[in-house]
Parts: structure tokens; C-alpha cells; sequence
């Protein structure tokens, strides 16, 4: 398929889904309206909410706040994420001691933790950072160690016979096999940093995309809460879009398939 | 059986890899042990060429492994040029038979590496690098990552790889093996090229009775494990420098090669036998 046709393929789709969505929210069959404006509004009114809120400017604020938020929780969650799974994958004692508290603490649903950070930290950025911060750190965590402790035994013995000290291995073989496997990752932990900071928001808050969803939804106003699913799913495509292109970058000597494959 | 005599070449000086009475017994998971190789003593001399061959599964890697200071033999000793290895082996070279180059890193900085954790500048070690690099033909892909080059080209890099560093001994653990028949002569006879420029002492493991023959100065035989032994040595009176495609074609070579396969065979079958046919 050529990329003219599959880009207007997935066009085909949206064009479709918001056919449909407006048929039935407009038109009357057999008596009954299927998608009721008051429940589902209807896509007009929800493009003309976004255009409004892009017109005005008052949209800008908000995705700055969440986008501040998100990126922050990534880069302090990879951080700490790399820096204690490199340890833990380095000092197997210190791994078994903290075994289980790792492993409890990522089975906990982190939306509990929100009304704490909440308390904690105040209704502002930090908050939202906390939370986010807790859902990247464990997948950066998990991969850095896997990254150490998947080192090919083969790799690792050439290293030793080249040369390399202690100092070295950990240069040129563990550090670049653990960041391999953390940018492997990097969709998933930029997400989670994104999802962290708007259930923050959605939870307590006065800005953010989180927050514009949580207030429209208070007065029932449907288009509200489209219009802000929207602007968001958009922002995380953008944002994935800028991921792709960094892992491209980053991980330019591994075999293309493997990179696809996500 | 028309052997040399079984230990020391007849060299005066110092042997480079001297291994005596090595014994090497693995500890397995369910308590008992298993010993893979016993009672093997065998000296190389420097600037030797020697070939390890043995039925799969005789414990000739971990030999080799022992003379690289991997692996601890349980009884004996291996000496490197006369003193005794305690940790790794600084003084070999090892080109491993799987996949060893760094994925990270390009040909040139695969290369360039064994220089630049010596100490030596980064400008100047992948130059050297991109020497080594043409040397082999690879002139031109420096800058690829090992997935971007065939199997027989990875090869050649870990084979520059480990000269580049200049190592007094090298030890070679089926180097050639996953290569298809062409590629294993092309490489065979790069490797004869780069030797006779400064011959190092090789010692080189290998199923491959006539890859051996071909190569080598020495062949060595061992018995199928477990407790595999060696079981035979014979020298290889071929003159160099040799093609490999041409010196399999000469009569020397096919008597030889009956001689060792006459000794080698019993060996073979037991070791099949043993491993299930695998």
C-alpha cells in the first residue's frame, strides 16, 4: 500500500466515525434519537468548541500546564528509574532485600495516590508531577534492569578479553544495553507521564487539559468533554510523533524490524 | 599411530600457551559434577599455528576458555609464556564463535575500542581502526552497526577487532563455523594473509578436520567427553604459505587427513552417541 492511499484510508475512517456520530445525533429513526445531543453532543458543536478555544487563546495555558507537568514526571521518573535500576541490576543483595517492596508498590493502582499527593504537595504542578513520577519510574525501572541483566554473556566475555575494566563494562557495554532497552520503552513511560498528569489534574486542580475535562463535565456540558478528549488525543499523538523521531535517532543501530515492531 | 610425541613440540624456548594436566569439572545444578575435560596438557610455541579438534561436545572451548583465563581449571595449570594464569589472560586475543561485537557501536568504533580502553587518542585509534578495516576488505564500512553487515563480515570486524590490539596469542573458538563453505575459505585464507605478517601463536578450535589440516602447523585430537582427553598429535608438513582451496587437492594433505580421521573417527561416533546425535 502506498502512503497516499493508506493516509487517505485512515482519513477514510475518521470521515466515517464522525458521519455517523452526526447522523444519528441530528436525525430521528423510528422515533428515537441513537446518540442524544445532551449525552453525546454532536461534532459540530465540539469542533466549534475547540476552534473557540484556539480562537480566544484561552487553550494555550492549559496544554503548556499539562505539557510542563508530564514532562517533568518523565524526566525525574527515567532518572531515578535508571539510576536505581542500574544499581539494583548491579547489586543482586540489595535487589533481593527490596524485592518485594518493588514489586508491591507497582501492583498499587497509583490513581490512589493522588488525593495523598494531593495533600502532600497542594493542588499545583507538584502533585501532578508525584503521580506522574510513580507510573514512569517503574517502567524505566524494570527496563534499565532487565538492559543490565540481558547483557549477551558473549559481548560481556569479548569486552573482558579486549580489555576492559570494571569502569569500562559499565561505559560500554551495560550503560548503552540499559539505555537501549529504557528508549525501547520510551512510548509507553511518555505516555504513562502524560496519563499521570491528567488524572492529577482531572483529580484536583485549577488548570491543565484534566481540569478543562473535569469542569465541563461538572455542568454537563458534553461538548466540553469531547472537545477537551480531543485537544488531548491530539496532543499525545504529537508527542509520540516527537518520540518516534528522537528513538530513530537514538537507536539507529538496531536492526529495523525490532524498531517497527512496536 | 604415526604421532608426534605426545606433550612439548620439539621447541626450546618458552612455550607461549603451556596448559598441564588440566582437569575442569562443572558443578551442576542437582548437586553432581561433571567433568569436561581431564588430564589435558598442551603446549604452544611461539609463532605456532595449532588446531583443536575434536566430536562436538568434547570440551575444546572450554580448553580454549582455560588458556584465556575464563574459566579456572579444578586440577593443573595453564602458563602464558612462562608464567602462570591467575586471571584473564592480557597477553590473547579471543574470537568468539558467536555473536561478540558491540551492537551499539559501528565497525570502526567496534574496532577502534581495544585502542581507546588503553589509552590510546580516539582520533588516532579509529584510524588505525579504518586501516585494520581495509585490510580486510571493509574499507568502506566503517560506519555500519554489526546488523547492517552479513555474517561473514561481522567476522572479518572481530577478527580486526582482536589483531588491532596486537595480542602475543590468539585464541580462536570455531571462528568460522556459522559461515557457509565459501565464506569459511574466503576467511580461512585472510586469516593465513594476517598471520604470516607477524605470526602470533594460534591456538584454534574447530570440528573441522580439514579446516584444521589446512591451517594449522599441529593438530590436536580429543576423545569425546565427558572427561574428554587428548588423544593424539600430529604435525602438519604442508609447506606455507598455503590456499586453502589448493593445498586440500595435494596428496599430503589426503594422507594426513586419513591418518588423523582413522584416530578421530571411533571418537566421532561415541561422541554422537553420547549427545543423542545432536
Amino acid at each position: 500500500m502506498s502512503r497516499t492511499t493508506l493516509l487517505a484510508l485512515q482519513i477514510l475512517v475518521a470521515v466515517i466515525c464522525i458521519a455517523f456520530w452526526h447522523i444519528f445525533a441530528t436525525y430521528t429513526f423510528f422515533g428515537v434519537k441513537l446518540l442524544p445531543p445532551f449525552f453525546f453532543s454532536t461534532p459540530y458543536d465540539v469542533a466549534s468548541r475547540i476552534v473557540r478555544w484556539f480562537v480566544e487563546g484561552t487553550i494555550w495555558k492549559h496544554l503548556w500546564i499539562t505539557l510542563v507537568e508530564a514532562m517533568l514526571a518523565f524526566v525525574i521518573g527515567s532518572l531515578a528509574g535508571v539510576l536505581i535500576g542500574f544499581w539494583f541490576a548491579r547489586k543482586p543483595a540489595i535487589n533481593s532485600v527490596f524485592d518485594p517492596y518493588v514489586k508491591m508498590l507497582n501492583a498499587l493502582p497509583r490513581v490512589v495516590l493522588a488525593p495523598i499527593f494531593a495533600l502532600w504537595f497542594g493542588l499545583g504542578i507538584a502533585s501532578k508531577v508525584a503521580l506522574g513520577v510513580t507510573l514512569v519510574f517503574f517502567i524505566v525501572f524494570f527496563n534499565v534492569y532487565q538492559g543490565v541483566k540481558e547483557v549477551s554473556p558473549t559481548v560481556l566475555a569479548n569486552a573482558r578479553m579486549l580489555g576492559m575494566s570494571e569502569r569500562q563494562l559499565m561505559r560500554h557495554v551495560y550503560w548503552p544495553s540499559a539505555l537501549s532497552w529504557m528508549f525501547s520503552s520510551l512510548h509507553t513511560s511518555v505516555g504513562f507521564a502524560v496519563v499521570g498528569a491528567v488524572v492529577g489534574e482531572y483529580l484536583g486542580s485549577a488548570a491543565g487539559l484534566g481540569y478543562i475535562i473535569q469542569q465541563a463535565e461538572g455542568v454537563f456540558d458534553v461538548a466540553g468533554v469531547f472537545a477537551g478528549m480531543f485537544v488531548l488525543a491530539v496532543f499525545v499523538i504529537i508527542i509520540d510523533m516527537i518520540v518516534t523521531a528522537v528513538e530513530k535517532r537514538l537507536l539507529v543501530w538496531r536492526p529495523v524490524a525490532a524498531t517497527d515492531a512496536r | 599411530m604415526a604421532a608426534v610425541s605426545g606433550a612439548p613440540a620439539a621447541t626450546v624456548a618458552t612455550p607461549a600457551v603451556s596448559l598441564k594436566d588440566v582437569d575442569v569439572t562443572f558443578r551442576l545444578a542437582n548437586g553432581g559434577t561433571y567433568t569436561a575435560v581431564q588430564r589435558a596438557s598442551l603446549d604452544v610455541a611461539d609463532g605456532e599455528f595449532v588446531a583443536i579438534v575434536g566430536p562436538t561436545g568434547c570440551g575444546k572451548s572450554t580448553l580454549l576458555n582455560v588458556g584465556a583465563g575464563l574459566l579456572a581449571p579444578s586440577h593443573g595449570s595453564a602458563t602464558i609464556f612462562g608464567s602462570g594464569l591467575t586471571s584473564l589472560n592480557r597477553q590473547a586475543g579471543y574470537l568468539f564463535q558467536a555473536e561478540a561485537l558491540f551492537p551499539w557501536k559501528t565497525a570502526t568504533e567496534n574496532v577502534a575500542i581495544g585502542l581507546e580502553i588503553a589509552g590510546t587518542a580516539k582520533g588516532e585509534a579509529r584510524d588505525r581502526a579504518q586501516t585494520w578495516l581495509a585490510r580486510v576488505g571493509l574499507g568502506s564500512f566503517g560506519d555500519r552497526y554489526p546488523h547492517m553487515l552479513s555474517g561473514g563480515q561481522r567476522k572479518r570486524v572481530g577478527l580486526v577487532q582482536v589483531l588491532i590490539r596486537d595480542p602475543k596469542i590468539l585464541l580462536m573458538d570455531e571462528p568460522f563455523g556459522p559461515l557457509d563453505a565459501q565464506t569459511r575459505q574466503i576467511m580461512g585464507n585472510l586469516l593465513l594473509d594476517l598471520w604470516s605478517a607477524d605470526r602470533k601463536a594460534v591456538l584454534f578450535v574447530t570440528h573441522d578436520l580439514e579446516e584444521a589440516i589446512a591451517l594449522s602447523d599441529r593438530v590436536v585430537i580429543m576423545s569425546a567427553g565427558p572427561a574428554a582427553r587428548i588423544i593424539g598429535n600430529w604435525k602438519v608438513p604442508l609447506p606455507r604459505p598455503r590456499d586453502i582451496g589448493e593445498v586440500k587437492l595435494e596428496r599430503a594433505f589426503h594422507e594426513l587427513h586419513r591418518e588423523i580421521w582413522e584416530a578421530l573417527k571411533d571418537e566421532v561416533m561415541k561422541g554422537y552417541q553420547q549427545t543423542g546425535g545432536g
